[in-house]
């Protein structure tokens, strides 16, 4: 797949909570065809401190304004300058990286994300609308002041809620929803992304409920294309490189 | 528009930018970035007497102005790159050289021999200074006698360009490169990793699986520098400079110590169109100064 390295001029810049915003990013060029859990290289400002591209799922894509989104949680040095762009200024992306989730041809489909993990799941509940299928969500927050974009995503499927402190939504971690305690287990498919312990229950539960699942991995990676070996996982194949034969695997593949 | 031709030991570069080890793959993933015959050449990841892992993640940690990795020459052995791999490279249109790696000499002699018999590979570049392996690598290479006796059994066995890539995690440069000259290297490319190190305070823990790793990037270029002008003086073969270098001029600035032929290595990941951009800009500058041919800036730094 051709990929591209170019500036992206900022559209919006949207603070969704104290530790989470979304930036809105134009293209000067057509985009090319992107699929949903593919991720892009973000160039920060090259400083000392963020010297490496910081890689950011890819949340949305609208190709009749010709943009791309991220949903970016702030973590350190690279994430606060992003948070502080303002429309009209640049930013460098290397795009598009990585695979992306399998389309199911049947069956139901519950789309799992918890925090800055529900990045990709806008983008492939969108895909999958187009594609005719109307999944389910499950997103797990913190708690209700976190709690963001439920409408949007309303628009792609049913949402299921949780929170750990149970100020909306269910109670918990995501995977003691009682989505998970229905006596049959309606899904086929899950995909999902979040911490890595998340995905790691989720995975369990899938297997457990013989449903497909899989899992958009976050390892720390150097280059994001496949040349510097640094992002790898343990599969049933050895070691893959999460940039390139991921991010996204079938979880029954993962020696993790 | 300057004449970009370089010339070390009877090969031919149509310029001085070629692309580190370890840092381009086999270059199958930057063809989907720029045409690879642009490049003076490309340096591919290590080859081993067989197939190896590499280290435990994670592999690599972001320092200032730089980064350390412990990938530990994860590749799948000599018997599957002679099959699988250079029937891919064999035919891009620049200078494919490869990386050798091993524990022991004989390793180093084993996987030298089998690409002595690849048509295609006009030299390789032997790797005695990789810190990221528990035996050899970069123990061969801090070591004159040491240097010397694999130099000399790889050379004994490999009747091409014999390039040997040293280890900066020396007291004395100058001591190792004329080790592996009078060991039959025909050209030195300089410099591999420092050795380095990163702690979370947080956790309490180092940042990467093996502890400690080897710093590239910008971080290193001044340590590079010296280490390319001081085995400049000391040695008459050519040098193959690289550490952090980012773009045109440091490229620049290495030839002016004595690189006849440079590597771009972790800038790759920074900007995929690095090299093709140090290329343009090693052009422009020889314009800009009037000088014919990239030729005439090596070792060419005006001392007092
Ligand atoms: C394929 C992929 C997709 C990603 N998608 C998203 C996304 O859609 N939204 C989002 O907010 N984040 C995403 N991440 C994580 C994101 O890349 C990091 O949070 C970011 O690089 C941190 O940069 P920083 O300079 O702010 O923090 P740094 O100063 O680099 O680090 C601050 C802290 O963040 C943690 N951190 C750094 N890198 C990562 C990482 N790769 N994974 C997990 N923790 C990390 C470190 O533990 C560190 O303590 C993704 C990572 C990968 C590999
Ligand atoms: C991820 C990574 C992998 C590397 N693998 C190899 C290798 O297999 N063989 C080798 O000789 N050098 C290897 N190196 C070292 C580089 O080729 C180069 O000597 C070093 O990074 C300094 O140059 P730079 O600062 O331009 O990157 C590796 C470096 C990095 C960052």
């Amino acid at each position: 797949m051709k990929k591209f390295v170019h500036d992206f001029i900022v559209a919006f810049n949207n603070r969704l909570n104290s530790r989470h915003f979304i930036l809105e990013l134009q293209s000067p060029l057509p985009l090319p065809e992107i699929f949903p859990g593919q991720f892009v290289q973000v160039l920060v400002h090259n400083s000392p401190a963020t010297f490496l591209r910081r890689p950011f799922s890819i949340h949305f894509v609208d190709y009749a304004k010709n943009t791309l989104s991220l949903l970016v949680q702030v973590r350190g040095e690279g994430t606060r300058h992003m948070g502080m762009l303002k429309p009209g200024e640049t930013l460098n992306l290397v795009y598009p990286l990585g695979n992306f989730f399998s389309i199911p041809s049947s069956g139901k489909v519950l789309l799992v994300g918890g925090g800055a993990g529900v990045a990709p799941l806008m983008f492939m509940g969108d895909y999958l609308n187009r594609k005719n299928i109307r999944p389910d969500f499950l997103i797990g927050f913190r708690s209700a002041d976190e709690v963001s974009q439920i409408d949007e995503y309303s628009k792609y499927g049913r949402v299921f809620l949780s929170t750990d402190d149970g100020s909306m939504g269910e109670k918990g971690f995501l995977t003691q929803h009682s989505v998970f305690s229905q006596s049959s287990f309606p899904y086929d498919h899950m995909y999902c992304c979040g911490p890595d312990a998340m995905m790691h229950a989720v995975a369990k539960l899938a297997a457990a409920k013989g449903s497909a699942c899989e899992v958009s991995l976050e390892n720390f990676m150097a280059c994001g294309y496949g040349v510097c070996l640094c992002c790898i996982t343990q599969t049933d194949k050895g070691n893959e490189r999460v940039c390139v034969e991921g991010p996204v695997f079938d979880a029954a593949r993962l020696r993790w | 528009m300057a004449d970009l031709n370089i010339n070390i030991a009877g090969i031919q570069f149509k310029n001085p930018v070629t692309t580190a080890s370890g840092c381009f793959g086999y270059g199958e993933e930057f063809k989907e970035f720029y045409d690879l015959s642009l490049l003076g050449g490309i340096f591919v990841k290590a080859v081993t007497g067989s197939n190896r892992d590499g280290n435990k993640y994670p592999r690599m940690a972001e320092t200032p102005s730089g980064m350390l990795n412990s990938v530990g020459l994860q590749n799948k052995g000599i018997d599957h790159f002679c099959s699988h791999i250079y029937p891919l490279i064999k035919d891009f249109n620049t200078r494919v050289i490869v990386n050798v790696s091993g524990s022991t000499i004989s390793e180093y002699v084993e996987v030298a021999a089998r690409i002595n018999e690849l048509e295609n590979i006009p030299a390789i570049e032997l790797n005695i200074s990789c810190p990221n392996v528990k035996h050899g690598g970069m123990a061969f290479g801090t070591v004159p006698e040491t240097a010397t006796e694999v130099t000399r059994a790889v050379r004994d066995v490999y009747k091409k360009v014999l390039m040997v890539k040293l280890s900066p995690n020396v007291t004395s440069i100058t001591e190792i490169a004329k080790a592996v000259t009078n060991g039959g290297a025909d050209v030195i490319t300089l410099i591999n990793t420092l050795l380095g190190m990163a702690i979370d305070a947080e956790t309490q823990r180092p940042v990467i699986a093996t502890v400690t790793g080897g710093l590239s990037g910008p971080a290193i270029k001044p340590v590079a520098l010296r280490m390319v002008w001081q085995v400049y003086k000391a040695v008459n073969i050519p040098i193959v400079g690289l550490g952090g270098i980012m773009n045109a001029t440091d490229a620049i600035e290495f030839m002016l110590a004595g690189a006849s032929v440079i590597q771009v290595g972790t800038a790759n990941f920074i900007d995929p169109m690095a090299a093709p951009k140090i290329i343009e800009g090693i052009n422009e500058y020889l314009d800009r100064h009037n000088i014919a041919s990239a030729r005439d800036i090596i070792g060419a730094l005006k001392v007092s």
